[in-house]
């Protein structure tokens, strides 16, 4: 099998535009916009790749894990119970590992993400702590053909009193989750803010889906999206501040939402995106910042550095999940084998032998498969989502140089200004120095919003790296914790398959 | 310079509690005490201990080669009077081309990779040859147990000078143009095997035979290559992510307890490789053992239906013979030395098949329970890492 190191995904713009097919073929107005005339579109958009792309649809951080990273494996029920039990910013307890990573493809989606945390939250928020669990289920493809698309339940679930109930649903389709992702980041990002990315879109996989192929690579790419989903929802609203925003609370509750247009290829809006991009992409090689702060020179150096290193990782884990299919599709072919072998043989006894190796293999077969799929959600996912995530982090970094430049801009301008004033001073023409005197005055005030708005931003950057540097340690400690569990019960169940075995082999006589 | 240790491995192999003829046991005794690994041969020390007065000594040693047993082999195939038994399977030649192949790229590749990475490999490598090494060393050495355990075969003049000659043999392998000879002769056997089954045997035994033991070893065939295959996944590095890559990545994020999950995946890596190399001794090493033994019971089949048809043509020949009144006398004695032939064969023939199935039953079941005891020693192994790790992550919580 090939290892396939994943690429860097394509910042964004080449197939997002044009893959919300979803939407792209639903109406027939927006079709007439964004035919023909979005392969130029792409065109643009592909001039303007690149991992630091200012993009609205940078892949923002998604805290999803760190929600669940303080409880590790309480059941649903007991989940319910503890909720209703009122939050308390106590750290759970860990209790010993009882659910097992089965996202086995069409069952429910396993209890990876369903747990609740009572997370010790900033206190500066004030409020209540954090109290909330959304899960992403029922996957259900709504409409024929092109045309069709999937709808995907949300189900929060939360004590806190930001909400007016404390269980409620609503049907969402993955271009509203695009819109949701938009929206935040054309507010948060230029401020510093560092919001989680989108799960990726994806024209094969939605083309599958649409076409009816109920295949398991379907279905595979549907609980994949649908878990990616719920860890982009949970990551968003683990953050305080977007917790709080309306349009999030706007997308988690209201049963209609506005449908997402500024996520299609040629609305004005996206149009308007790429021609940001592209500007972006200039402006950014030519930013030189005279960085009078170290920490920010150091950390940019760092995520710079776990780049490269997390992608290593991912495409190492990547080639693993691969590989032990292809042990799990051999181990079922000599599982087969050794059946027919044991029909042949004519000694009773090891006949009988034979055939309980068979379906000892066909088991292991099947944890082999399981083990692929444990490596894949808990692992491979977890890394895809930090490869994203530092991306929206380099990005958010790239704001604050952005910032700095209109900053330096503007006392560029002022100084311009001064000297043109000056210079005004000794020509005789009141109406033209009044003017310059009137810009400076305005100039004054922009330079000094401009170093606010510096100093803001670098300030909300370090709280937020701060934070980030929290989730990722218990992101990666459950995760890790999660998945030697998952290693611990194929160990249990071969220790059980192989004794329930060895007495029938001794049987042989 | 190797010493091996192959007993157990020869044993699973051919259960001598379970030989033909248990009081042989005492009076010929053979193994292969040391062997040596050269440039492009390998060199068994054949030991022998014997009361037979046969042998000049009671105790003595020699040194043979692959080319040696292979003509030990062939020698009895050819041998007329060995037609009625099963000729143990000759051991395959000794290969580590592919061994050989992986070392010396390391070798090459030295500069390129830093001396802990280096070390690891030569010692995973040379884990690797010496694997291949003993085994190789095993199936030899099951051959000249084999040979030794048989009635008739021990007896065998080539077997005693193999044993006992301290000189080199001096047969040199085949040449191109006998090797070529050889691939004819069996081209033919096989055509002339395929018309020899078509005919039916009265006997309901070897009928049973013959129908079973087809089936069989093509069955044995398939699972022994596919049990290679799911091994050779097994043994796969690329089961377990790239260790340098977690730990850069681990001590980037500040996640220095991680440190202990990549010790113990390490760890747990090393357990897999074990278990995917019992599983190859145990199961690939036992499938492709009877799949040379089951093809040596199917030639043993042929020979007899060889005969069989030969006496019922003898038959057909002394009755024109009779009806024309000619060269009587010479078809008759051509008539009984093929009844004779054909007698023989069946007689020993059916003992043989019966103590073939004797040898695989007992073989297999030693195999198999013992590899549902190491697969069982190793997952608790894997399983108490296991659980120590995760005892000492989620106490740092």
């Amino acid at each position: 099998m090939a290892d396939t190191a994943r690429d860097p995904p394509p910042a964004h713009t080449d197939f997002q535009e044009l893959e919300d097919g979803e939407d792209l073929f639903l109406e027939p107005a927006v079709i007439q916009e964004s035919g023909p005339a979005s392969l130029p579109a792409e065109d643009i958009s592909a001039n303007s790749n690149g991992p630091k792309q200012d993009s609205l649809f940078d892949d923002d951080p998604e805290d999803l894990f760190a929600e669940a990273t303080e409880e590790v494996s309480l059941d649903s029920p007991e989940r319910e119970v503890l909720l209703s039990d009122g939050p308390s910013p106590a750290i759970t307890p860990i209790t010993p590992p009882t659910s097992v990573i089965t996202p086995r493809i069409g069952l429910a989606h396993d209890d990876m993400f369903t747990h609740s945390s009572f997370d010790e939250i900033e206190e500066e928020e004030g409020g209540d702590s954090f109290d909330m669990h959304i899960s992403v289920s029922d996957p259900e493809k709504v409409g024929d053909g092109m045309n069709a698309y999937m709808a995907y339940k949300v189900t929060t679930k939360t004590s806190m009193s930001l909400f007016k109930t404390d269980e409620f649903s609503v049907k969402r389709r993955f271009s509203d989750f695009l819109g949701l992702h938009s929206k935040l980041a054309s507010k948060y990002l230029h401020i510093g803010y560092i919001v989680p990315p989108a799960p990726e879109k994806s024209i094969v996989g939605m083309t599958k889906v649409k076409v009816g192929k109920e295949d398991q690579s379907s279905n595979e790419f549907v609980e994949k999206r649908r878990s990616a989903l719920e860890r982009y929802l949970m990551r968003t609203v683990k953050h305080p501040i977007l917790l709080k925003d309306p349009d999030v609370l706007q997308f988690l509750e209201s049963s209609e939402l506005p449908r997402a247009v500024s996520t299609q290829a040629l609305s004005s809006a996206g149009l308007l995106r790429m021609v940001n991009k592209a500007a972006d992409a200039v402006n950014k090689m030519t930013i030189k910042m005279n960085e009078s702060d170290a920490w920010f020179e150091e950390k940019q150096q760092h995520f710079e550095n776990l780049d490269v290193q997390l992608r290593k990782l991912h495409a190492s884990v990547e080639s693993l999940v691969c590989h032990r299919k292809e042990l799990s599709v051999n181990t079922a072919q000599f599982a087969k084998s050794a059946a027919m072998l044991g029909n042949s043989e004519d000694h009773t006894a090891l006949s009988r032998a034979l055939s309980q190796l068979a379906e000892v293999e066909e088991k292991i077969d099947q944890l082999h498969q399981d083990q692929a799929n444990a490596d894949f959600y808990l692992f491979s996912e977890l890394l895809g989502d930090y490869v994203r995530l530092i991306t929206a982090v380099k990005g958010v970094f790239d704001h604050r140089m952005k910032t700095w430049q209109k900053w330096q801009d503007s006392q560029l301008l002022l100084q311009k200004k001064r000297e043109a004033e000056a210079k005004l001073q000794f020509t005789n023409k009141p109406d033209k120095l009044q003017q310059a005197k009137d810009e400076i005055k305005e100039l004054e005030g922009k330079v000094q919003q401009g170093e606010r708005d510096f100093e803001q931003i670098s300030k909300t950057i370090r709280k937020e790296v701060s934070r980030f540097e929290k989730e990722r340690v218990k992101d990666f400690k459950m995760i890790i914790i999660k998945y030697l569990e998952s290693l611990v019960q194929t160990q249990q169940q071969l220790i059980k398959y192989w004794d329930a075995f060895l007495p029938e082999a001794k049987a042989i006589s | 310079h190797t010493e091996t240790h192959t007993h157990t491995h020869t044993d699973s192999l051919l259960p001598r509690a379970v030989n033909v003829d248990l009081q042989t046991d005492a009076t010929l005794q053979v193994d292969i005490s040391d062997a040596l690994s050269e440039r492009d041969k390998v060199k068994f020390t054949v030991h022998t201990k014997s009361t037979l007065p046969n042998f000049k000594q009671n105790e003595f040693s020699v040194v043979r080669q692959h080319e040696e047993f292979i003509w030990l082999h062939d020698s009895f195939v050819e041998n007329e009077d060995y037609a009625g038994y099963i000729i143990p399977p000759a051991p395959p030649r000794p290969d580590f081309d592919a061994s050989r192949e992986k070392l010396q790229k390391l070798g090459e590749g030295e500069g390129s990779m830093t001396k802990e990475e280096f070390t690891k490999m030569k010692q995973e490598l040379e884990a690797e040859y010496l694997a291949i090494f003993k085994k190789t060393v095993a199936m030899h050495e099951v051959f000249l147990c084999r040979v030794a355990a048989h009635p008739v075969l021990r007896k065998d003049l080539n077997f005693h000078v193999f044993l006992e000659y301290n000189q080199d043999l001096s047969v040199r392998g085949k040449n191109k143009k006998e090797k070529l000879e050889d691939f004819f002769k069996n081209v033919v056997k096989s055509a002339d095997g395929v018309l020899v089954a078509g005919v039916k045997d009265v006997d309901d035994f070897f009928e049973h035979e013959k129908t079973f033991l087809l089936e069989y070893h093509n069955r044995v065939k398939d699972a022994s290559a596919k049990s290679d295959r799911m091994i050779r996944s097994h043994k796969s590095k690329k089961l377990f992510y790239n260790l340098q890559d977690a730990v850069a990545s681990w001590e980037l994020m500040q996640l220095m307890f991680f440190l202990k999950v990549s010790e113990l995946f390490e760890k747990t890596r090393k357990i897999e490789a074990r278990v995917a190399a019992d599983e190859d001794l145990k199961l690939a090493d036992l499938l492709k053992y009877y799949l040379r033994e089951s093809q040596a019971a199917k030639d043993l089949l042929y020979r007899r239906s060889r005969s069989l048809v030969d006496y019922e043509n003898a038959n057909k020949a002394l009755d024109k013979a009779r009806a024309k009144n000619r060269d009587v006398l010479q078809a008759e004695t051509s008539q009984q030395l093929c009844c004779h032939k054909f007698e023989k064969i069946s007689e020993s023939a059916k003992q043989e098949l019966i103590d073939f199935k004797t040898r695989r039953v007992a073989a297999f079941r030693k195999n198999l329970v013992e590899l549902a005891e190491l697969e069982l020693k190793h997952a608790k192994g894997n399983l108490q890492l296991l659980q120590s790790c995760l005892g000492v992550l989620k106490g740092n919580t």
